[in-house]
């Protein structure tokens, strides 16, 4: 099971180390070390590392390494999600999972990894359960804690705990009782160069935000939801019902959560919202070349596409670009060679385009790829796959909650090849 | 107000300041103090002087400030054990507190604290939390288990906190179920003979509740759990699978992947027609669809297994080739992973997909491994499928024009295999041409090495192929050896294809390598060539220029045995480096393989054992091998035919030793004879009577009353003569010891078996010219304890040329060492000239013993309780008998047929016979009308009799 963890940044400290089980000293992470320097890029570490002794099996997120020791035969998913689970409780914690959070929380990061891990097998993971155990920290608490000398961990046994639903606390009270849930769907596609799509599929979230007081049972029923071939559940959700009647039934944990999370992926269900008109080239010897991107609506069911970003990594003897936009801004880092050009919304009487010139390193051949475009955008109330909630009740309890639905559509890895 | 105001300082006397504050009367500055101590304990700054104060803290009801003291403990406790030991009676009064938060807490960080002194302190604490009423104490008591079985092991097994755990297993809390069975797999780890989880249906169900329940992590330690169970039939793994199949649908993607595994393993069990068995597969393809959704490093696992899955299974992803395309910003080690993919994929259905469009793409990208392997697969799409091939050529020349050095020699290298798979027609010459334009460009050895294998091979088309070869000849030495070897044949092809124009040039080529090298290949090569062309031009021509065969598509499969092994090990390291868990984890000791389970059907299973599993379907797959562990042992069994050293016999009470022939058995042979360890050579003229028994020279102990043995040794000296009665076939007398070895005293044996008794039928020859006596006998240790049972009595002196004809009885109760060959006998002989060694072989028949005749019933389940890798096959050839006659035969020797079914004009024989220390060995016997050919197939617990079973089926059918 996962023996030790260390937390590294970019630039290779190490700035926290937990065991589980008996020492393991800093010097495994050498290894780590010698795997990211050859791996040109940090994305580009390997996640599992074999050493003499040891396996490393590392994260990377937010700027972070987390490098767990693992000594004997573990399942390597599980403990990437658990890294990922540790990550996402201190996002949780700390409202941001960064170096800076991490160290000045340090005794209550130590304090969550304890709680989080006993001898290397994980003990609570639930945000619901960990918040009871260890409150997370405000202002208001510390000062309240300075004053009273009340601690900030909690010594009851949570509720949850052990009951068949750990993921709720027990005792929940609102004034205000609502629920929300927000169906994101976000397109990953390819589009080569002709215009026409290689591949696309919708990956899809309902992520819910439920207040509600007591223990509700709620349900939710789609329009269609046939739709919904290949999905993922929290563990609330009563499998039975789905595979059933292609209900979502479930007692929900306090606070925000993943319900659900799915794919649509046979192709002519996803409707590609933009399309892009390209014209890059590179001259052969001369130390110059052209760019030129338009983009427009396609289908997009009416709605406003907003929020629209195009990155281009260009190749590497690119030195500078010599660009007028029609609309929004643009840089260029000639650093990292990434070009990206933010544009706002289209509007379709007049499409966004960005011209001009692109200046080579003089001497150097001309780059034989063209560099793919990266797009970003969202549409707002609008499921591109065509999800719609139909209704949501509830049982097991007496009042009347309050309840929203929001749709968004977003391009995931959205990827244009020239 | 942060955490990192603890780790200002402004003052030197640091400690001495924190020690102040830990002994504070206020709580809060004491629990400040704690926190400052805690901070720089993460930092690494060594605070253990200030362990008494802290520890001083622990006595507190405040949960937050003891569950400080408790992390400071357990970092520091292993340096400062002495002083640990005054928290131990905190714990112990922690461990009974009202609180079960604080119970659970205080054995938790007891098992953490690894100090022998407080070890010992833990013991009952932990007895008592793992029967807590409460569900929250004993789930943390059972990993407590866990670790303390890390730090003694011993003491685990000596408190019987083992079996205290395995009833965790039945506990009502699904929470606890999870725990103990994460702890018990994490002890078996350690101990893989040690059968910690026995798994049975009752069990299962347990498990199969208690997943329906638990947190996704203990769903995973009991999906991996369920894994390592073996069904009984096809309906219980049905029911398994129907109960298992609801987690491909959770959130957690290792819960997911343990799931599949389980599923695929159990698959194997289900037979292909069932409707369920297409629902299955169709359920498998979503999950690990979405598994490639995750974050990149879990998408790598996902990948690797999939990888395996692929394999395996093609079926169940054969549509989903386009999740597999690589997007630009993928980590490297993904896009890897998916190309491999792919490739795997890729069949005429979907060539189109992927066709050479997609990978033609990815040829273009900036990271040159990426490219490389891009281009790589492109040649293996052609090589694949046909119809792709000349697509796939266009684009690798495309690919050539765009003069990127790499992307080049990569497509060159692609080529040369594209054209051993599809010999190039006419309408491929113009590639042969912008081939060899490229020419100078290549600096790789392997693309230099292809390019001249095809200017070579097809050398008639090129015009110029002798100056490009020639070319290449200036800087011979400087070549690397492939390049050279390759040169070498390319030259030799084009002289026999063009002697006229070219005879210089081989010869200068083969003058490069013959005398100018030291390469001893290149050198061998060189010879051959050229003495194949100065002997015989014609042969060489018919030799070098022979048509050669076509290479096949897959050639990067996983060997089946370990493809089947890593299925098992789906979602673990294993499966992520493609090599079985003994081959890298570090302290698995003993790993014990694991193997899918075969194909059974439950309603024809209770008929016949002839339903019994018989590996993988054929035609499935390749022939399962027994698991040997590396592919070379595979190897060398498949050569050798059955495997002829196995695991060492698990169930046969065979004790290793020594090998101890010269050691204390002969001291005593040879020296005061009085004290032989058996009164072996008692030589008591007992009851025969007929016998006229000579006495025997040495003080011998007057043991009249006679051993039992001795008697009826002599009966049977009367009725060996007589010739065998309804016995097992005596196989006829071969000379074991030679006279000249002897000193002139020649020794002639066989072994007979006769209702029971088993003994060794010797001839003595006197070829010496003075007379022998004083004879005795003993033997060496052996594989299965034969002992003589009695002396050996030669009744009279031998004098020269004289025979004496013996039979010694013999008994299987002597001491057992395993011996190699198995069957291996070593023999001492002793008589008044000198000490005589030799060794013998005896048939195993000898041992079948009287009541080998298994119950069907018992025959059927012990088949197929028997591993399927114990199983060995043989071929008896040229024994022209019907089913009766084989049948009647065997008998006679101890081997019984329990039923007899015709299948399909077959007769099938199933057979069992017992060995004198109670081996069963279980045999189905193929007797085909018009055959002379019987196929044997044996089971048995200890694989490495079957050879030898097989040996004595032949010997005695044969005679």
């Amino acid at each position: 099971m996962i023996h030790s963890l260390f937390l590294i940044n970019c630039s290779g400290d190490i700035f926290l180390e937990k065991h589980w089980k008996s020492v393991v000293s800093q010097s495994v992470c050498d290894y780590f070390f010698e795997a990211q320097e050859k791996a040109a890029d940090v994305e580009n570490v390997p996640p599992v590392i074999s050493t003499p002794h040891h396996y490393l099996i590392s994260i990377y997120r937010d700027k972070l390494f987390f490098v767990s020791v693992i000594q004997t035969e573990v399942p390597p998913l599980f403990v990437i999600e658990f890294l990922h689970r540790v990550a996402d409780t201190f996002q949780d914690y700390f409202g941001e999972c960064s170096e800076a959070a991490i160290k000045d929380n340090v005794v209550i990061v130590y304090e969550l990894l304890e709680e989080m891990l006993d001898n290397g097998f994980p003990l609570a993971t639930e945000s619901n359960i960990l918040k009871e155990l260890i409150k997370p920290p405000t202002i208001l608490r510390s000062v309240v804690n300075s004053i009273t000398g009340s601690s900030n961990v909690g010594d009851t046994l949570p509720t949850g705990q052990l009951s068949n639903i750990p993921w709720r606390r027990a005792g929940v009270k609102y004034t205000n009782n609502e629920a929300y849930f927000d169906v994101i769907e976000e397109i990953d596609a390819i589009i080569d160069k002709s215009g026409s799509t290689v591949f696309a599929e919708i990956q899809g979230v309902i992520d819910a935000c439920i207040k509600l007081s007591g223990m509700p049972d709620l349900s939710l029923s789609f329009m269609n939801p046939r739709l919904l071939d290949d999905v993922s559940f929290h563990p609330c959700i009563r499998f039975k019902r789905w595979e059933s009647e292609r209900v979502l039934s479930f007692i929900p944990p306090d606070g925000n959560f993943r319900l659900i999370s799915y794919r649509v992926s046979s192709q002519n269900l996803v409707a590609i919202p933009v399309y892009v008109k390209h014209n890059i080239s590179f001259k052969e010897n001369s130390s110059c070349g052209r760019f030129d991107i338009t983009i427009g609506p396609k289908q997009n069911m009416g709605k406003t596409i907003e929020g629209i970003t195009v990155t281009v990594h260009m190749p590497k003897v690119v030195l500078n670009m010599n660009l007028t936009p029609t609309q929004g801004s643009y840089t260029f880092d000639p650093v990292t060679k990434m070009l990206t050009w933010d544009i706002g919304k289209i509007t379709p009487q007049k499409l966004p385009s960005l011209k001009g010139l692109v200046n080579l390193q003089s001497g150097a051949p001309k780059p034989e790829e063209n560099p793919s475009l990266n797009i970003q955008f969202k549409i707002q109330q609008l499921a591109i796959s065509g999800l719609k909630v139909n209704r949501l009740d509830m049982y097991g309890e007496k009042y009347k909650p309050f309840k929203g639905v929001k749709y968004i559509t977003k391009a995931g890895k959205f990827q244009v090849r020239t | 107000m942060t955490d990192s105001k603890y780790f200002t300082t402004t003052k030197k006397g640091e400690i001495f300041e924190l020690k102040a504050e830990l002994n504070s009367d206020k709580k809060e500055k004491k629990k400040e103090a704690v926190k400052k101590v805690i901070a720089s304990m993460t930092v690494g700054k060594d605070v253990s002087a200030l362990f008494p104060d802290v520890v001083n803290c622990m006595q507190t009801d405040n949960l937050e400030l003891k569950k400080l003291v408790y992390l400071y403990l357990m970092n520091y406790a292993k340096s400062q054990p002495d002083m640990a030991i005054m928290a131990v009676n905190t714990f112990v009064k922690d461990c009974e507190d009202p609180n079960p938060l604080i119970r659970a807490l205080a054995v938790r960080t007891m098992g953490c604290i690894r100090v022998d002194k407080i070890t010992e302190y833990l013991c009952e604490p932990l007895r008592k939390c793992l029967k807590d009423e409460d569900p929250y104490v004993r789930k943390t008591a059972a990993v407590c288990v866990a670790k303390l079985h890390d730090i003694n092991a011993q003491l685990v097994e000596d408190q019987g906190f083992l079996d205290t755990l395995k009833d965790l297993i039945s506990d009502s809390n699904p929470m606890v179920v999870a725990n103990a069975v994460a702890a018990l797999s994490e002890i078996a780890e350690s101990h893989p003979s040690s059968n910690l989880l026995d798994l049975n249906p009752q069990s299962i169900n347990k498990l199969l509740t208690a997943l329906n329940e638990c947190t996704e992590w203990g769903q995973i330690f009991i999906l991996d759990c369920l894994a390592n169970y073996m069904p009984k039939d096809d309906r219980e793994a049905q029911s398994i699978c129907e109960r298992v199949t609801p987690r491909l649908s959770h959130a957690n993607s290792a819960v997911v992947l343990s799931a599949v595994k389980v599923l695929m393993k159990f698959m194997e069990m289900l037979s292909k027609d069932l409707d369920y068995y297409s629902t299955l597969l169709k359920k498998l393809a979503p999950p690990l669809v979405t598994l490639l959704s995750a974050e990149p490093e879990l998408q790598y696992v996902a990948l690797r297994n999939i990888n395996l899955i692929v394999q395996k299974r093609p079926e169940i992803l054969k549509h989903e080739m386009k999740v597999f395309f690589v997007k630009y910003n993928d980590p490297i080690y993904v896009k890897l992973e998916k190309l491999d993919i792919m490739i795997r994929l890729a069949s005429q259905a979907n060539i189109a997909q992927v066709s050479a469009g997609e990978l033609k793409e990815y040829a273009t990208e900036v990271d040159v491994d990426f490219v490389r392997k891009a281009v790589r697969a492109i040649g293996r799409c052609a090589i694949k499928v046909e119809q792709s091939a000349e697509r796939c050529v266009s684009t690798l020349l495309d690919l050539i024009q765009t003069k990127v050095n790499y992307v080049v020699q990569e497509a060159i290298v692609v080529i040369k295999d594209i054209f051993r798979k599809y010999p190039p027609t006419s309408r491929y010459e113009s590639v042969i041409a912008t081939l060899c334009e490229n020419l100078d460009s290549l600096d790789e050895p392997e693309a230099r090495a292809a390019m001249i294998w095809i200017v070579g091979e097809y050398a008639e088309r090129i015009d110029n192929a002798d100056e490009l070869l020639e070319s290449f000849l200036e800087g011979f030495h400087d070549e690397s050896t492939q390049v050279q070897l390759q040169l070498l044949t390319a030259i030799v092809k084009l002289f026999l294809k063009k002697p006229t124009e070219t005879q210089e040039l081989v010869q200068q080529v083969l003058s490069l390598a013959t005398q100018d090298s030291d390469n001893p290949d290149l050198r061998d090569r060189g010879y051959i060539y050229w003495r194949l062309l100065s002997t015989d031009p014609v042969a060489a021509k018919e030799v070098v220029l022979a048509e050669k065969p076509l290479i096949s598509e897959e050639t990067d499969l996983i060997e089946p045995t370990l493809l089947d092994e890593l299925i098992c090990y789906i979602g673990t390291l294993a499966s992520v480096y493609h090599k079985p868990p003994s081959a890298f984890v570090e302290g698995s000791r003993g790993v014990v393989h694991k193997s899918l389970p075969p194909r059974t059907g439950s309603s024809e299973s209770a008929e016949s054992p002839e339903a019994a599993p018989t590996g993988a379907p054929p035609g499935e797959q390749p022939a399962v091998i027994p698991a040997q562990g590396d592919l070379l042992g595979d190897l060398l069994n498949l050569d050798l035919g059955p495997p002829v050293t196995g695991p060492p016999l698990s169930t046969a009470p065979v004790q290793m030793g020594a090998v101890d022939l010269l050691g204390g058995g002969l001291d005593s042979l040879m020296g005061d004879e009085a004290e032989g360890p058996r009164g072996d050579v008692s030589g008591s003229p007992a009851m025969g009577g007929t016998n006229f028994a000579a006495p025997p020279a040495g003080t011998m102990p007057a043991n009249l009353g006679g051993p039992i043995g001795g008697g009826l040794g002599d009966l049977f000296d009367l009725t060996s003569g007589v010739g065998s009665l309804s016995g097992s076939y005596v196989a006829p007398k071969a000379v074991w010891l030679p006279a000249m070895k002897a000193k002139g005293l020649e020794i002639s044996g066989t072994f007979t078996r006769q209702v029971g008794s088993i003994s060794m039928d010797l001839l003595l020859t006197n070829k010496a010219l003075q007379v022998m006596s004083d004879f005795a006998i003993q033997f060496n240790r052996n594989s299965f304890g034969l002992a003589p049972a009695a002396p050996l009595q030669v009744h009279a002196p031998l004098s020269p040329n004289q025979t004496v004809e013996i039979s010694l009885p013999l008994n299987t109760v002597g001491s057992v060492m395993k011996m190699d060959p198995l069957n291996n006998l070593q023999v001492a002989v002793k008589n008044n000239i000198d000490v005589f060694y030799f060794s013998t072989l005896y048939p195993l028949h000898i041992l079948f013993v009287e009541d080998g005749k298994m119950e069907r019933q018992t025959f059927l389940a012990t088949w197929k309780d028997i591993p399927n890798e114990n199983e060995a096959q043989f071929q008896i050839k040229d024994c022209p008998l019907n089913a009766e006659a084989v049948s009647s035969k065997l008998q006679a020797s101890n081997i019984f047929t329990i039923a007899k079914r015709n299948v399909e004009g077959q007769d099938m024989l199933y057979q069992s016979l017992k060995l004198t220390n109670s081996i069963w060995v279980l045999a189905e016997l193929r007797v085909q009308p018009g055959n002379p050919n019987l196929t044997l197939s044996l089971k048995c617990r200890a694989p490495e009799v079957s050879q030898h079973v097989y040996q004595a089926y032949e010997t005695i059918l044969k005679n």
